[in-house]
């Protein structure tokens, strides 16, 4: 027999009053949730702007992230009696930022950027990805300060008797050995950025957890719809997590004896 | 070439060097001694400004380097510096490390730089291991690269910071060996060490410094065999 016809059948017994077995129903409600009106498009279309989100954030986070990394760290570093006021006021500016944004829930942030700040903007999504983005700086930036000032003080200073200036200094000899250091929490900055692309929902952006509610509110059933955002939230997180380990085991080609 | 003049550095309430007035001419080889603690290190760093100078001027090669307007990325490039604790960068393999620095402050070109590191590499017999990463190297080679990666630059003076203080006994010898070829070759230097035998040998001036002065200063072989200041008397009986 056809599974259309047989979805078409026990739904007209559910409509009917009647009992259905657990696997019927199983079937019935499965079959509703993804496969009914190719509604299975609805989750890969939203699968798709979740990415997108994802992309668009972390970009905006690793800038925004090193950034205000690099002149905290430069900040500190600086030869006592040779501080520079511009230096300072970009500083404050980034401790406000992260002070800011870490005191504050990432949902309350959203809803500003969606309704106070874009309120008028129809793309939400955009706004979204942007105040996910802002919100990771933050976090970001106090991983990479944390990896900056786990390198060894030696070795910026060997790079710098060896008269390279500070910035080629950071480039090839703090950064790299920093990245490595703050790789495990790096990835899991990442993995929680994925995951709270879901909040952009609630201002209205189409990603994933948007079409699960549309499809829930046409069905009047929710399980199925978000169970299956479940998965697929934990399988792209496994996919992530394998990844990350592939990057750290190629990153530690150097530790080898 | 360097001129040292009226230099103080402190840390915080702790004066480390208080009025130093010294100068080091072309082709010396000055070996600076004295107990932990008695500003030598400090003073060697003060040298490339790695520390700043709480007062005083230092002067090299016509340049007034403690001067804030002065770039001192462009000093630095001509002093070669040897830490301690070798800090090579673990990130790179050893032919990395030694032609990252010429190459990227337009010194020479990428395969100009590689020559120098074949030909230095082969100076210190560790052509073998230029592919390699520093960890795989023993302490003794580590320093060794280090020197080579400070002359990769063609510096006009070498600072050591107490090379041979982190290798093990065995391994001290084959790093003071290629420090006596360099000083052999005519390099200025200034050794910060314990090695009194490398200072009795190389040296052209051994100085002693505690509690942040220069005590007393003298050719080697007078300075170990009559020292006349009470305190090195005293730290010489200890460590000879």
């Amino acid at each position: 027999m056809d599974w259309a016809q047989y979805y078409a059948q026990l739904s007209e017994m559910a409509r009917a009053g009647q009992e259905l077995g657990f696997f019927e129903n199983f079937f019935r409600l499965f079959y509703q949730a993804f496969i009914e009106g190719n509604r299975w498009q609805l989750y890969l279309r939203g699968l798709a702007v979740t990415l997108q989100l994802t992309v668009i954030a972390l970009c905006i986070g690793i800038v925004l992230g090193v950034l205000v990394a690099v002149v905290r760290t430069a900040h500190d570093q600086q030869r006592l009696g040779r501080r520079s006021i511009f230096l300072s006021f970009c500083n404050i500016l980034c401790q406000i930022y992260t002070t800011v944004i870490r005191g504050t829930p990432m949902m309350v942030q959203l809803l500003i950027w969606g309704f106070v700040i874009f309120s008028s903007s129809r793309n939400k999504t955009m706004v979204g990805a942007l105040g996910i983005g802002i919100n990771s700086g933050a976090y970001v930036a106090e991983i990479v300060r944390a990896g900056l000032m786990s390198v060894d003080g030696g070795q910026a200073e060997a790079g710098r008797s060896l008269g390279l200036n500070y910035f080629d200094t950071m480039r090839y000899i703090v950064i790299p050995q920093a990245f490595k250091n703050i790789l495990p929490a790096l990835g899991n900055e990442f993995i929680v950025l994925f995951k709270d692309t879901s909040l952009v929902s609630a201002i209205g952006g189409a990603e994933l957890i948007y079409y699960a509610k549309a499809v829930g509110s046409k069905t009047f059933e929710v399980m199925f719809p978000y169970l299956g955002v479940a998965v697929i939230y934990l399988t792209a997180v496994l996919i992530l997590t394998w990844l990350q380990g592939k990057l750290e085991r190629r990153l530690r080609q150097s530790d080898r004896r | 070439m360097i001129d040292v003049k009226n230099l103080s550095k402190s840390f915080g309430d702790h004066l480390v060097l208080d009025n130093i007035s010294e100068h080091i001419s072309p082709g010396e080889k000055v070996v600076v001694i004295g107990p932990s603690g008695s500003g030598k290190s400090t003073f060697l760093r003060c040298l490339n400004l790695l520390e700043t100078p709480t007062a005083g001027t230092i002067t090299f090669e016509n340049t007034v380097i403690t001067d804030p307007k002065v770039k001192i990325d462009k000093v630095r490039q001509q002093m070669g510096m040897v830490f301690q604790h070798f800090n090579l960068f673990p990130n790179m393999t050893i032919r990395k490390n030694i032609t990252l620095a010429p190459v990227r402050t337009g010194l020479m070109k990428q395969d100009e730089a590689d020559e120098v590191a074949t030909a230095l590499l082969k100076r210190v017999d560790l052509l073998d291991k230029a592919e390699a990463y520093p960890n795989q190297l023993s302490g003794g080679q580590k320093q060794r690269i280090a020197i080579v990666r400070a002359l990769a630059m063609k510096p006009k003076v070498m600072l050591f910071d107490e090379p041979t203080s982190a290798l093990d006994p065995e391994m001290v010898g084959e790093v003071l060996d290629v420090m006596k070829e360099l000083a052999r070759d005519g390099m200025t230097m200034v050794v910060v060490t314990h090695e009194m035998g490398f200072a009795r040998e190389v040296g052209s001036r051994v100085l002693f410094m505690d509690g942040g002065h220069i005590l007393e200063q003298n050719e080697p072989h007078a300075f170990f065999d009559h020292p006349q200041n009470p305190r090195t008397q005293l730290f010489l009986s200890k460590v000879l």
